[in-house]
């Protein structure tokens, strides 16, 4: 155990802090969820990123990557958050997607759809979810029926953040007649092939940033399958894994607005009710906590671990502490809370409100502790 | 950076199971309740014959200079088996405070032997009549007393393995060691509270599972229900949120800044509320027989509730947290950050 950074980690974090400096927005971007334009100066801040070879860090060089090691990762995405960067647009292929492919992609589809997804000029949703397959994913009943060389796709996928604007999605396709975990493949489509109809579905904070989305009779190659026929399931858990288990949430992004929370409780501490210092307090160290915790993952992982169910716990336990910040910040708030702020401002309300979707998305926080309570700890089925 | 416990850490915290497991069971827990006592000698020798006493005596003390992390491993698995002689207070916390004192004390010389401390934010100290000496507070100085040159007055606690004694003592009747490091011996004991808080939570959600896995209701496995796998489910990611804090504080202890200080009070803080959380979803999920004396559960209750109070109550430690947010930067790349000359400077001012 040893809780300092080498010479090097010192050196790289200056690096990553200078270019940062150099290169953030001076005016935050409108959020990619809101609108087109949001969305696409999102996609020329990729681009930005990519420029200084920063899209996605711990992937190959000969994908767009500086292939960094896992400490490095957390690194950057401590100089990201504290550098106030703009929200990652593509995360659901830099982060889920991405490293589902280094690990089940063919060389050829490596080199088709990694470096386009670093850039930024190929931007990713998630097509999982229907509407009778929620929790219960393995009840997915849109179908990839084989033809030739090529799969033709039917369906009806929703919950896909980011389809709106993005331009590739990854989704779950079952063959005809198959049930449950068997028979299902991961293919990709493009958001704009014929056949494909995507329909925004409005968020609690008004934003449009997901979908619902219609396929009928979508034709794609064989060659934009993820990994064998059937074994869809098996390579959606290996990116669920990843999603929960350490790249969806960095502890960044919670350290920053604890620290942000400390600000908001000194300039607020004379108005507000004492006993909420605790909760400041609190906020803090669940923050603190969720770092530790993924150092010590990242440090394993790179001994030679592999992720297992407890990832379900890191999900669990950043979005509640997600929560519990932000109400500590609406409490502080008092009156104000429920006011829509001025461009610019800290925007506690919208993030309280981003906050609540934390326990749904990704595996509702209730699958997850059915997931800990079975596989951590064996309790039966 | 490197967040992993060496192999021999690892091989270390194995001895500590396997010793502490198979001295320490149910079965003996049972006997010594029925002897109203909290000791076994046969455990004891077993203990000292593998060193856990010497962990943090340095070598010329004759001890085996490791560091906090090797003893914390060694208090979660004391907590894990509630164990009820006082290794951590004496080992972890006294006879290093007595070798930093005065290293060539002959007390030292025995590792049977124990060492009681007093320190001032407890009112009563753990297994005092037994210990070879004890190490009591006066004006920052260290004085230790044999138990005969005190008055020890037995207090009833809730706890069934733990003894406690209030202390009446003369300075003229004890040794002056001089000036004594407290901060350092409250952060120890703290910081090996919150690693015997991590054992008692996990033992007592390891208990409530096995018990779900066997009781049957409406045909099934309790723990096949999800009311009941979700209270432990929620107690273990206390657990796994509470260990690596505890870890990271054992290895920054040594730091003794504010930053180091805050990590300790943290890891109290989170392993015991983790205790505290496990303790009670085991009761409710071994129902009734939960409440029973008949069922463990509520030696890991007892031990957590008493745990939690001592060596600085919540209050205390969140206030210590709260010092190093509000007078140090805080943020995402502070997680591993050290005091500075000017912040502590910038610190002394506000507190004086």
């Amino acid at each position: 155990m040893d809780l300092s950074y080498t010479p090097e980690q010192q050196a790289f974090r200056a690096e990553v802090r200078a270019w940062l400096e150099a290169h953030v927005p001076a005016e935050p971007l409108e959020h990619f969820d809101a609108t087109r334009e949001g969305f696409e100066a999102h996609r020329e801040w990729e681009g930005t990123l990519k420029s200084g070879d920063w899209g996605m860090v711990t992937w190959p060089k000969e994908y767009g990557g500086r292939g960094l090691d896992l400490i490095e990762w957390l690194i950057f995405e401590e100089e990201y958050y504290r550098a106030g960067a703009p929200g990652r647009v593509n995360q659901n292929g830099i982060f889920l997607l991405g490293p589902t492919l280094i690990e089940f992609g063919t060389p050829e589809q490596k080199q088709r759809f990694l470096p386009p997804m670093a850039s930024g000029e190929e931007i990713w949703a998630q097509a999982w979810s229907e509407p009778q397959a929620g929790s219960d994913l393995a009840g997915v009943r849109a179908t990839a029926v084989r033809d030739g060389d090529d799969y033709v796709l039917n369906g009806h996928k929703i919950w896909s953040s980011r389809a709106v604007f993005a331009d590739w999605a990854f989704g779950l396709f079952r063959e005809p007649g198959t049930e449950r975990h068997k028979g299902m493949s991961l293919i990709f489509f493009p958001l704009d092939a014929p056949g494909v109809t995507v329909n925004a579905i409005r968020k609690i904070n008004g934003h449009v940033g997901f979908a619902e989305i219609f396929l009928e009779d979508v034709r794609v190659p064989a060659f934009n399958r993820l990994g064998d026929e059937g074994q869809g399931w098996h390579i959606c858990m290996a990116t669920a894994g990843f999603e929960r288990g350490l790249m969806l949430r960095s502890p960044a992004r919670y350290q920053v607005a604890a620290a942000a929370l400390a600000g908001l409780w000194q300039d607020h501490k004379q108005d507000a009710d004492p006993v909420l210092e605790a909760d400041v307090v609190r906020a803090f160290m669940n923050a603190d906590a969720y770092a530790l915790s993924i150092y010590q993952t990242a440090s394993r992982l790179m001994a030679g671990a592999k992720i297992g169910p407890e990832a379900s716990t890191n999900k669990i336990f950043w979005s509640e502490l997600d929560i519990h910040l932000h109400q500590t910040a609406l409490s502080i708030l008092g009156p104000k809370a429920e006011l829509v702020v001025q461009p610019g401002e800290h925007d506690w309300l919208d993030d309280y409100i981003f906050a609540l979707a934390g326990p749904i998305y990704a595996g509702s926080n209730e699958i997850q502790r059915n997931i800990i309570a079975e596989r951590m700890l064996g309790l039966p089925r | 950076m490197d967040f992993t416990l060496s192999d021999e850490q690892q091989m270390f915290a194995v001895t500590a199971r396997t010793l502490l497991g198979d001295t320490c069971t149910p079965d003996h827990w049972r006997k010594m309740m029925e002897r109203d006592d909290n000791t076994d000698p046969e455990r004891w020798a077993e203990i000292v014959e593998n060193g856990f006493t010497l962990v943090l005596l340095p070598e010329e003390a004759g001890g085996m200079g490791l560091g906090e992390l090797d003893f914390a491993l060694i208090a979660e698995e004391a907590g894990y088996v509630a164990l009820p002689e006082p290794l951590i207070e004496s080992a972890g916390v006294a006879a290093p405070m007595l070798a930093a004192l005065a290293p060539e004390h002959p007390l030292l010389a025995d590792p049977e032997a124990t060492i009681a401390v007093a320190h001032p934010l407890n009112p009563v100290v753990v297994d005092a009549d037994r210990a070879a000496a004890i190490l009591l507070e006066r004006d920052g100085h260290a004085f230790l007393a044999r138990a005969d040159q005190v008055r020890l007055t037995p207090v009833e606690t809730i706890d069934p393995l733990r003894r406690l004694f209030r202390v009446e003592w003369d300075a003229d009747n004890a040794e002056d060691l001089g000036l004594a490091d407290w901060d350092l011996a409250l952060d120890r004991a703290a910081l090996f509270a919150a690693a015997q808080g991590l054992g008692l939570a996990q033992r007592a959600v390891d208990m409530a599972v096995e018990y779900a896995k066997e009781r049957q209701q409406f045909g099934k496995p309790i723990g096949s229900y999800q009311a009941v796998k979700h209270h432990l489910a929620s107690a273990q990611v206390a657990i796994e949120f509470a260990r690596p804090v505890v870890r990271a504080a054992a290895a920054e202890i040594g730091h003794r800044d504010v930053q180091a200080r805050s990590r300790v009070s943290h890891a109290k803080i989170a392993a015991l509320e983790a205790a505290d959380k496990a303790t009670r979803a085991s009761i409710q999920v071994h129902g009734a027989m939960g409440y029973s004396w008949e069922v463990d559960a509520h030696l890991f209750l007892k031990r957590t509730l008493a745990l939690t109070q001592s060596w600085g109550t919540p209050a205390f430690h969140r206030a210590r947290i709260a010092a190093r947010l509000f007078t140090q930067p805080a943020g995402p790349d502070q997680t591993f950050a050290r005091e500075t000359h000017a912040a502590a400077a910038t610190r002394e001012i506000i507190h004086a």
